[in-house]
């Protein structure tokens, strides 16, 4: 009983993903070549190579250079991963280092869907890494439950796409917890909730959202969102280690796509803290998550027409997320875009834009308004699914839009 | 934090219930046959015509009941009905195939799920309840779409992501939508509520109809459902929920899954029925005793049908993992429902070997020819208007299209 049906499934979604970089070019020229190709003459909007990106540590020397890690990690070693490798390493220290942490969630006792809990159930035991029958509602009431007893429950949503029947216990149960129980001083903090999210290139409607700012509405929930198999070991461990229920997104696309040297020992990285990845002057792009590669080569590129310095910042934690990194940044440059996935509407995009509108000091910094690149407001159609989210070409067309205004 | 030692002991427990499941699983009723050649009839009672109604006879093995009484076990039919519920059978397992097919040569992406083997339970159904009745099921929808009256191009082209396919072209393998027919559902057991409002409806506006709401074993566990029977059973609805057990969701045997895999008797307070769900004039018999049922106004049932999935889960999963290949052999071989009533039509000289080798053919070209046809649509036209119709009213919609580069952005006033 490997599960490998779960395995195959991965493959198959991911292996899409390593083949879709926009389909832009090809919604516009050619109605032939419907699915998400880059076509053969694209200048921007070439697929995103992780083997060269300067976003993944390809070293083990610059991997253990983050002044994030702690003196002991620095002086350790590391070994290769792929994001969904970083996220079972996290779950494996977690469930080593602590006898309250537990892992449920549909056929993670099998490896799951992406092979993120894979061998987890045989070196800890079926029962504290075991298969839930198909009930998001009661996944998550049962884990909230055993969080307010003192355990560290890991769920886990097969796929973001699937939250929905759970999100009155996220919203009205987890969040409200430690407040509504007072003196008693029960609270649902051991909670973390992991689902896979985003886009493949062909999830259509159910497989590819990117429900993110729904959860950021909730006063209560910690939203947390990996760029990289460095980063989603070191914030999930946080996550799970912390007493606030969080909310752990994986993109989906990076499960096997995104490949770095990732430090093998414990370590946390800080919640609610944005991460700067390069400085610039001019103009200050906000992303995470998986847009964060896009950003990167549309910077490059308009770095090198524009000859402007661009600054980017990744938030990783959506919610609550870091006013004063942004703050400090877009003082600095006058000039703002945020990126992401999700919808336009009522999306992260839309928080930080009010938010940078609404600190006086930076407010006067500004020299363009705000501008955000964001998935449409639409439901993700089974083709063209990359053509919603944002590509490198729209992203480079919003960093000239800002300065030439 | 508990020391280990304590977690041990406290654990023992559920460890020792979790055997116990395990043993569970080894022994999981499905008791009715899964036999797809196991009804009798009496030779010399059949009619010479085409049209002309005889009896046969069921199993005694084909129902088990919950507080209720078992449906006839005489079941009237035609020479005619039985030659179509093969044709139809047949059709189905075609489209799959070609499906099957077209998704091995990348020209179908995204997910994809074949109802190959559980053929018996779309026929029957259809076979059983009228056009103004309605159906409700999950992602395993193609057979059913095709059965409410889709044709095999436009399910095809809908694989396809054409625009001409049955919605658009835009939700693939798991949104197929029809008249009397509602999806096509990729929430596992979102349709079972959707489909209590739909029998509500029907009830409401009179007329004798009735709702058909299919799920899985995996799905019967999901809350809605529970909500789902609890309404239609205060209110009296007409809808015949049905599982369609077939022994797994994605990897995951009954027995992992629920704590009585007796779907039949989810419904606590609604009667159930179990169906041998290979055997289409079974499946006929119970549904059309159900649709009686909802007529005299005794509210829903809960009825599951005992099938089985020949392929993976989804195109994905090659489902040979966590079952036995004898398994699937042994169901191919012994239990399949197109050639159980292939084995009838034959003994009871319905029809020749040549007659049905003769339906057969008109089915692979009929499948052939709209798989043809489906591959010659036009993809949707690459217009702000298809991307955002059914989105937004129009003169909302955004500004532009974004381009390989900035000069190929499309800028419009509406
Ligand atoms: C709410 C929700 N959770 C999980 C899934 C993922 N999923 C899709 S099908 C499936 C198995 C369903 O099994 P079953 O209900 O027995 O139907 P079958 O596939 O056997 O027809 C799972 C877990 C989903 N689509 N929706
Ligand atoms: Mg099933």
């Amino acid at each position: 009983m490997k599960g490998s049906p779960m395995r195959a499934l991965s493959r198959a979604l991911v292996r899409g993903s390593t083949l879709t970089p926009s389909a832009s070019a090809a919604f516009l020229v050619s109605s032939r070549q419907p699915y998400s190709t880059h076509p053969p003459n694209a200048k921007l909007n070439l697929p995103t190579d992780y083997s060269t990106t300067p976003l993944l540590f390809q070293t083990s020397q610059s991997a253990l250079a983050n002044p994030e890690l702690s003196p002991e990690v620095r002086n350790g070693t590391t070994k290769r991963m792929n994001l969904f490798q970083a996220v079972n390493d996290a779950l494996s220290i977690a469930l080593a280092e602590d006898e309250s942490v537990l892992i449920f969630g549909e056929d993670v006792a099998f490896g799951g869907v992406f092979r993120c809990t894979g061998k987890l159930a045989e070196t800890y035991g079926g029962d504290r890494v075991f298969n839930t029958p198909l009930t998001e509602q009661g996944i998550m009431g049962f884990a909230i439950g055993a969080a307010a007893e003192g355990m560290r429950p890991v769920a886990e949503i097969q796929f973001a796409d699937y939250v929905y029947p759970a999100f009155d216990q996220l919203v009205n149960e987890a969040a409200k917890f430690r407040y509504r129980d007072g003196a008693c001083k029960r609270n649902a903090g051991g909670l973390t909730v992991r689902m896979p999210c985003g886009g493949v290139g062909h999830g259509a409607l159910y497989h590819s959202q990117s429900p993110e700012s729904l959860f950021t509405h909730i006063p209560g929930l910690r939203v947390i969102m990996p760029r990289s198999p460095l980063q989603a070991k070191g914030l999930l461990l946080s996550a799970i280690r912390s007493n606030d229920p969080c909310v752990f997104m994986e993109p989906k696309i990076l499960y096997r796509a995104a490949v770095e040297q990732v430090p093998t020992a414990a370590y946390a990285l800080p919640l609610s803290k944005a991460e700067v990845l390069k400085e610039g002057s001019d103009v200050t792009i906000v992303s995470y998550g998986q847009p964060l590669y896009k950003c990167e080569a549309a910077l490059r590129q308009a770095e090198k027409d524009m000859g402007v310095s661009v600054e980017l910042i990744d938030l990783r934690t959506v919610y609550p997320w870091d006013k004063e990194a942004v703050f400090k940044s877009v003082r600095k440059t006058g000039r703002c875009l945020v990126v992401h996935e999700a919808m336009i509407n009522a999306g992260i995009g839309a928080e930080v834009a009010a938010a940078i509108q609404g600190d006086p000091q930076t407010f006067v910094r500004l020299e363009a308004p705000v501008a955000r690149v964001a998935g449409f407001s639409i439901h993700t159609p089974l083709l063209y699914e990359a053509l919603n989210a944002p590509d490198i070409a729209r992203i480079y067309d919003n960093i000239r839009k800002v300065l030439e205004y | 934090m508990f020391s280990r030692a304590v977690r041990i002991s406290r654990a023992a427990p559920i460890r020792a219930a979790a055997q116990r499941v395990h043993a569970a699983s080894i022994v999981s009723r499905r008791t009715v046959t899964t036999n797809a050649a196991s009804a009798q009839v009496d030779k010399s009672s059949i009619p010479q015509s085409d049209e002309e109604p005889f009896s046969v006879r069921l199993s005694d093995e084909s129902f088990e009941t919950y507080e209720l009484d078992p449906p006839p076990y005489t079941l009237e039919v035609t020479k005619k009905q039985l030659k179509q519920m093969y044709y139809d059978m047949v059709v189905v397992r075609q489209m799959e195939m070609a499906a099957d097919r077209l998704y091995k040569e990348k020209k179908i992406r995204g997910f994809c799920h074949l109802s190959t083997g559980q053929e018996a339970v779309a026929v029957g159904i259809e076979h059983a309840i009228q056009k103004t009745d309605d159906v409700i099921t999950s992602y395993r929808c193609h057979g059913f779409a095709y059965m409410r009256g889709g044709t095999v191009r436009s399910i095809i082209g809908e694989l396809l992501g054409r625009r001409e396919g049955i919605a658009y072209g835009k939700g693939g393998s798991m949104h197929m939508f029809t008249k009397g027919f509602y999806g096509g559902n990729g929430i596992v057991g979102a349709q079972v509520p959707v489909g209590a409002g739909l029998a509500f409806a029907q009830k409401y506006t009179g007329g004798k109809k009735a709702t058909v709401i299919l799920y899985g074993d995996g799905a019967s566990n999901q809350g809605q459902v529970f909500e789902a029977f609890n309404m239609a059973k205060l209110w009296n609805l007409p809808a015949l929920f049905g599982c369609e057990n077939n022994k797994y969701g994605m990897g995951t045997s009954a027995a992992r899954s629920s704590a009585l895999t007796d779907y039949y008797k989810r419904g606590q307070y609604i009667p159930g029925l179990k169906v041998n769900g290979m055997d289409v004039l079974a499946v006929k018999a119970a549904v059309q005793y159900g649709k009686r049922w909802t007529e005299e106004d005794n509210g829903p049932l809960v009825l599951e049908y005992v099938t089985y999935r020949y392929g993976g889960h989804s195109m994905s999963d090659p489902g040979t993992t966590y079952r036995t290949r004898e398994e699937i052999q042994r169901m191919r071989s012994t239990n399949d429902p197109i050639a159980g009533l292939k084995q009838h039509i034959l003994d009871w000289g319905v029809a020749s070997e040549d007659e049905l080798k003769g339906l057969d053919k008109q089915a692979r070209n009929h499948v052939n020819e709209e798989v043809a046809a489906a591959e010659a649509m036009p993809h949707p036209e690459p217009t702000p208007k298809i991307l955002f119709e059914d989105i937004y009213v129009r003169g909302s919609e955004p500004q532009f299209i974004r381009g390989r580069t900035p000069d190929e952005n499309f800028y419009f006033s509406n």
